[in-house]
């Protein structure tokens, strides 16, 4: 029973990231049609940011909260530029190439923050300074911290703002009717470059704060760890739908739980044949799965073939 | 060019061609050698790289459908030619029944992956396929416990070389007075294979396979209305695109003699699929060149940098792997910024483009 609620806690922790960072894929999937794969780069570059400032203003003697505020800031600005930009580059120039032409400029976009990132960060782990004080709380058996608390309740505030963001101001309704069909809303007055542009700076936002939350959550981060986590949120946006916001939301936080039960399960399982390090391939599994009985996701709507 | 497609076969009326094609082919490998057998070896891996991108080709170029994962079915070659030809379980068979099952074997991952999968859209299935490499790559990592099945992360070593008789190709000899090198063996053997595979990606390409394919690439729902089987068609890109990918990692295996889970990762998969891309895709000369010049860049990188730094600064500022991958991406974004359908994209293509611009 305390594995049950201690597997739950731990993987709402993760979910809450992973989701996240996969509202940050749907957002721009769901605008252009587009994957992009230089997401999971962008949060790794937050994480990044957000260590440099913390280390640097850390000897400061200002108030350790306020050094992490200092620092998911400026990761968030940092990364909100680097998303515009991207999207300049990569993406922009290409909107009306080939499908897969802006995915490869993607892949050669993260290859180059990859490495950018080893230049300046090394290619060791580097340690993420404790900035919060950790308290244990018990519960029924199982424990957590106040870092999982706090990295939960703010990932349930920020979906909430965009939320509130995409269905009730101007430019979530240009978002919206972007993504409903460019053409007309071109011809309503929406400036689509704009509202394309601010798909990727809102999704490396919530990017850089995901990856802030990572990085406090481990206490590690490494030039590539944006990879396995834009795979696994990429999976989180599709398992619930992609391009659909609620789907990347309630994918996110299920993909996290499922990953951690079976983690916490496995072994019982399959009596000892197979350990925890198959953590990986619950993801994956259970995306194969849930496609191939609902192959628009689970929240996504059944939408007919594109050409 | 008048944007018709030609259909004159490639051996009539280019027989000059063909034949200086041929003497530079074969002259490779003499001239690498000079530099070092270093540059025999990564000639093969480019032309190793052409057979797995045209494999690659059948499922992304003619099909369109987007395989992330497409270095498991190259992985799943490799490891059957590595447990089957190595000391690990003692098992030493001949190369001529391992490369076939590897292939068969890869097939039938292709088509049990497929075969659920397939009625998914494009990008679904982009991501269930890579869902299905990464599944792969972990069970190589990690089936060394309880029973030690693939050896784990260390990789299988010792692999049998491929061997006719006592013909090794793994060691240097003497034929009809010519001293080669193993990697230069290898490298006719991969020339010979390349050959095979361009053959069969130029006779698919205008075959009824081959329409079939494209017809379901430009519009799915038309291709049914026509009659075309689309889940079985879609099904037979997966297979014969699974089985060369197979074949080529038999031959990898046998090559390197030793494998291991690093050669497979997802990176592996996206540079197959760069060069299908980057070179033009569905073109088989496109893909051909996307596939040197990718394998070559890097190596070339790798060799450039580091006096080009030391010329300019006076020494090493910047670690030359980073900066060797950081040309490499910029490379790729590059050349899709300004060739969109490819460095060497078919006269077809070509034309699509420039009318949805218009």
């Amino acid at each position: 029973m305390d594995t049950l609620l201690q597997q739950l806690i731990n993987g709402l922790t993760l979910g809450a990231v992973y989701a996240l960072v996969a509202l940050g894929y749907t957002m721009v999937y769901g605008i252009i049609g587009l994957i992009n794969f230089a997401h999971g780069e962008v949060v790794m570059i937050g994480t990044m940011v957000a260590f440099t400032v913390i280390v640097f203003l850390a000897g400061s003697g200002m108030p350790p909260l306020v050094i992490l505020g200092i620092g998911l800031l400026v990761a968030v600005a940092a990364c909100m530029v680097l998303g515009w930009a991207l999207e300049r580059i990569a993406y922009r120039p290409l909107r009306h190439a080939p499908r897969l032409t802006p995915l490869i400029t993607a892949i050669g976009m993260s290859i180059v923050l990859q490495n950018v990132a080893m230049i300046i960060w090394g290619r060791n782990y580097i340690t993420f300074p404790p900035m919060i004080h950790k308290e244990i709380y018990e519960l029924g058996g199982a424990s957590f911290t106040n870092v999982q608390v706090a990295i939960v309740c703010l990932a349930a505030l920020v979906m909430l703002g965009l939320t509130y963001l995409v269905q009730r101001t101007r430019i979530g309704m240009a978002m919206r009717a972007t993504a409903e069909n460019q053409q007309v809303a071109l011809l309503m007055g929406v400036d689509i470059n704009r509202v394309i542009a601010m798909a990727f700076v809102i999704g490396s936002a919530l990017g850089a704060l995901a990856g802030c939350m990572v990085g406090s959550y481990y206490e590690i981060a490494h030039y590539q760890m944006g990879f396995m986590l834009g795979l696994k949120a990429f999976t989180a946006a599709v398992l619930g739908g992609i391009g659909n916001m609620a789907g990347a939301m309630a994918g996110g936080l299920l993909l996290g739980v499922i990953e951690a039960l079976g983690a916490g399960y496995i072994g019982d399982l399959t009596g000892d044949f197979l350990g925890s390090h198959y953590q990986d391939i619950f993801a994956f599994i259970v995306l194969i799965i849930v496609l191939m009985f609902r192959p628009s996701g689970l929240f996504g709507e059944r939408t007919g073939d594109r050409a | 060019m008048n944007g018709q497609r030609r259909r004159i076969p490639l051996w009539q009326g280019h027989w000059l061609g063909l034949v200086l094609l041929a003497a530079t082919l074969f002259a490779v490998p003499f001239v690498a050698a000079l530099g070092g057998q270093a540059w025999v070896r990564i000639a093969n891996f480019a032309i190793l790289y052409v057979f797995l991108a045209l494999g690659l080709n059948i499922v992304v170029g003619y099909a369109g459908l987007l395989d992330l994962g497409y270095v498991a079915f190259y992985a799943v070659g490799a490891y059957a030619y590595a447990l089957l030809a190595s000391p690990h379980f003692g098992i030493h068979l001949p190369f001529w029944v391992i490369l076939p099952f590897g292939a068969g074997l890869a097939c039938f991952f292709g088509v049990v992956l497929g075969a659920p999968t397939l009625k998914l859209r494009g990008d679904y299935l982009a991501i269930v396929t890579l869902g299905f490499g990464e599944i792969i790559r972990i069970f190589m990592n990690n089936l060394n416990a309880p029973i030690n099945i693939t050896n784990g992360a260390q990789g299988i070593t010792l692999i049998d070389p491929i061997r006719i008789g006592d013909f090794s190709f793994s060691q240097t000899s003497t034929i009809f007075g010519v001293t080669l090198s193993g990697p230069q063996k290898y490298y006719f053997l991969l020339v010979a294979l390349a050959i095979l595979v361009i053959m069969v990606n130029m006779r698919l390409q205008d075959s009824r396979i081959g329409r079939a394919w494209q017809a379901i690439r430009e519009d799915e729902v038309a291709a049914k209305a026509c009659g075309i089987n689309t889940r079985n068609i879609k099904l037979l890109a997966f297979a014969m695109g699974a089985s060369f990918g197979g074949i080529a990692g038999g031959v990898f295996a046998a090559m390197q003699g030793f494998v291991s889970p690093e050669s497979f990762s997802l990176m592996e998969s996206i540079t197959i699929l760069s060069m299908v891309v980057l070179g033009g895709m569905g073109h088989i000369p496109g893909v051909i060149l996307g596939a040197v010049l990718l394998t070559g860049l890097p190596e070339a990188l790798r060799y450039g940098i580091e006096p080009l730094q030391k010329a300019a600064f006076g020494r090493m500022i910047i670690d030359p792997e980073s900066l060797r991958m950081l040309v490499f991406g910029l490379a790729l974004v590059l050349v899709m910024r300004f060739r969109p359908a490819g460095l060497w994209p078919s006269s077809l293509r070509r034309r699509e483009l420039s009318e949805t611009t218009d």
